[in-house]
């Protein structure tokens, strides 16, 4: 079978204690080819300390036309942000 | 709103059109063309400057125009994924490429046939190509923008490594400076060309601004280019073959001669110098790989 | 210092290995299987046109008459060139190529590993940089040696058939000379022989995982110690050093 290979995603961490950042994508047949493509794709720059690499077809992406029943019913929780609540005045580290 | 509304709306408030919203079909296939348009321009790129890494005449100059080409082969990776997100795979487009259905940039179908290339190419044609690439990054599909973006970021210092080669011959040796005007000679009108058609004469144009995906007309980007490099060439005493460039003061911007759109469509529909060559020996790549692809893809099902 | 000429011949012949081997694999640009592959190769390559620098740098140093890196690369004629006899095979086809790299790859991962304990603290110190890369390398290669050996028939018969034509070019890597005498002695270079059984281990197991043979031991191709090479070195030369000869006064 001639083609070129499955696509799959890469996510790279930049730094330590940073989390995995998507970052495009490359094509390769099976895993290990998938993360040294990945690395020689997208770190050449010294981008990165750790690779994750997944093939697209096993991602699940939500559809736009969900979009209003996926996302709008956050909109009227504000309670879940910080800012939402007034500290007595003169309070500290809170 | 009906989904044309809606989609409409969203270039008008500049938010970008990613893969799975709804767009019109012309948009989907005008990108598609566009876009594997710019992934092979960057992988038959890759040949005119590959024909000198061999013979760089330094170590430093080997290594720079080899990593330069190598982020060539990564554009035109990054754009292949941004265009596979419209439905089509890269081995489809591929296939266009080879079987001349998609177009690349004509300019790689000149020749380079000295080390000065490698300074033009550089200066020039990646100069134009910077200027075009700013521009989309503002284009109205996501991924293509993305795209753009990242690919700015890297080709920051193509444009420079051009210069340097060419500066250093303009202003070196009596054949040094020889092989640099020559090349410029060689490569200027192709350079200006690249921007497409006159705005007039451009077809598609029209559309492509409408939504989004071309920000700024051929003629706006092509002016742009020229009138930031005129500079450049005389500051390393080369000449611009243009008797009829001239700073128009109420303009602000240099007029320039007429450009031969003889030779540009003759050029674009297959009869440059090299067309024949750039596209056998993708095609020989691609058939030589073959059984490489072949083996990695059983060998991935046996062992994933 | 009394071994210098030693050292800068044990110098060159690393550099040179590196450099002829990666001009090799920067053929491949525009020419791989896979734009993905063009990428890897061409990264491979850069390192060592890298690890090339670093040497000849050195060498312009401790020879302290005015050389650099360029001379040093461009300068030279093909009896002069201590580059082993592996890196200068024509690339084939990638299956070659990647056969080639597995042989040179594995020899490099046990060498760098033994010659960060240099006493010559410049060597040690390349050596354990370039340990990095060629450990990357030897993954590479080893994978896709893998890939074509577990494949398809066609590519098995094909990887094979590269690993037996490469195989008599093996011995050269491990040839030691009057150099290697003294510098062994100084504690500056790496005692060949004791890295053999390492890297035989190292390619036998890669060998194995491919569900390849490996080949018996025939006639073995030696001389690159004593700069005699095969006639694809000049003209690999040709091309490289072509500006440089053609136009001896200019700057680039």
């Amino acid at each position: 079978m001639d083609n070129q290979g499955d696509v799959w995603e890469v996510f790279i961490q930049s730094k330590p204690g940073l989390a995995h950042k998507h970052v495009g994508n490359i094509h390769a047949m099976g895993k290990e080819m998938a993360l040294q493509n990945a690395r020689d794709m997208y770190t050449r720059r010294q981008e990165g300390t750790c690779i994750w690499v997944v093939k697209m077809e096993d991602v699940t992406s939500s559809v736009p036309e969900e979009d209003g029943s996926f996302f709008e019913p956050a909109n009227d929780k504000i309670y879940r942000q910080a800012t939402h609540y007034v500290m007595p005045e003169g309070s500290k580290n809170i | 709103m009906s989904d044309l509304d809606k989609f409409l709306k969203k270039i008008e408030n500049n938010v970008k059109i990613e893969p799975k919203d709804w767009m019109p079909d012309g948009y989907r296939k005008h990108l598609q063309g566009q876009m594997s348009q710019h992934a092979h321009s960057e992988v038959i790129g890759m040949q005119p400057e590959g024909n000198w890494i061999s013979r760089a005449p330094s170590l430093r100059a080997k290594v720079i125009l080899l990593a330069k080409i190598q982020d060539e082969a990564g554009h035109g990776q990054y754009l292949y994924s941004a265009a596979e997100t419209l439905g089509k795979s890269r081995d489809e487009y591929i296939n266009e490429l080879q079987t001349r259905k998609a177009k690349y940039s004509s300019i790689f179908n000149y020749p380079t046939l000295t080390w000065a290339d490698m300074g033009a190419v550089g200066w020039l044609v990646d100069g134009a190509a910077i200027v075009n690439q700013v521009s989309l990054q503002k284009t109205s599909y996501g991924p293509y923008s993305r795209a753009m973006v990242r690919i700015c970021k890297e080709e920051s210092f193509h444009q420079r490594q051009g210069y340097e080669i060419i500066s250093h011959m303009a202003l070196g040796t009596p054949e040094q400076k020889e092989m640099a005007q020559d090349a410029l000679n060689r490569t200027w009108w192709p350079s200006i060309m690249m921007f497409g058609p006159h705005d007039a004469d451009s077809a598609r144009s029209g559309d492509a601004m409408k939504w989004g995906i071309k920000v700024e007309s051929n003629d706006e980007l092509r002016q742009r280019f020229i009138d930031k490099t005129v500079q450049q060439a005389e500051l390393i005493g080369l000449t611009i073959p243009d008797p009829d460039l001239k700073w128009n003061e109420e303009r602000g911007s240099y007029d320039f001669g007429e450009i031969n759109w003889d030779e540009f469509w003759a050029v674009v529909n297959g009869d440059g110098p090299c067309n024949d060559q750039r596209i056998d020996h993708h095609i020989k790549a691609h058939e030589e790989g073959r059984w490489v692809r072949e083996a990695a893809n059983a060998y991935a099902q046996k062992n994933n | 210092m009394e071994n210098k000429e030693a050292l800068v011949n044990y110098c060159l012949r690393i550099g040179d290995s590196s450099l002829v081997l990666a001009q090799r694999l920067a053929e491949w640009c525009s020419n791989g299987p896979m734009l993905e592959e063009d990428i890897a190769l061409t990264n491979i390559s850069l390192d060592l046109f890298g690890q090339s620098r670093m040497l000849y740098n050195y060498i312009a140093e401790l020879n302290g008459k005015g050389e650099t890196e360029d001379s040093i690369a461009f300068g030279r004629n093909e009896r002069a060139f201590y580059n082993v006899l592996l890196s200068e095979r024509p690339n084939g086809h990638f299956g070659d190529t990647i056969v080639r790299g597995l042989l040179v790859d594995a020899f490099n991962f046990h060498f760098y590993t033994q010659l960060q304990n240099s006493k010559n603290e410049t060597l040690a110190a390349f050596a354990e940089k370039s340990l990095k890369e060629v450990t990357y390398h030897l993954r590479h290669s080893s994978e896709w040696v893998v890939r074509l050996g577990d494949g398809t028939e066609e590519s098995k018969e094909k990887v094979q058939a590269s690993l037996n034509d490469l195989w008599k070019y093996t011995d050269d890597l491990f040839e030691m000379n009057e150099d290697d005498i003294v510098l062994v002695a100084d504690g500056i270079a790496i005692d060949l022989t004791a890295i053999k059984p390492l890297w035989l281990e190292t390619v036998t197991s890669v060998v194995k995982r491919a569900t390849l043979t490996l080949p018996e031991n025939g006639y073995m191709h030696k001389g690159s110690r004593k700069a005699v090479h095969s006639e694809y070195l000049g003209h690999l030369l040709c091309d490289m050093q072509y500006l440089q000869r053609a136009y001896p006064d200019a700057k680039w």
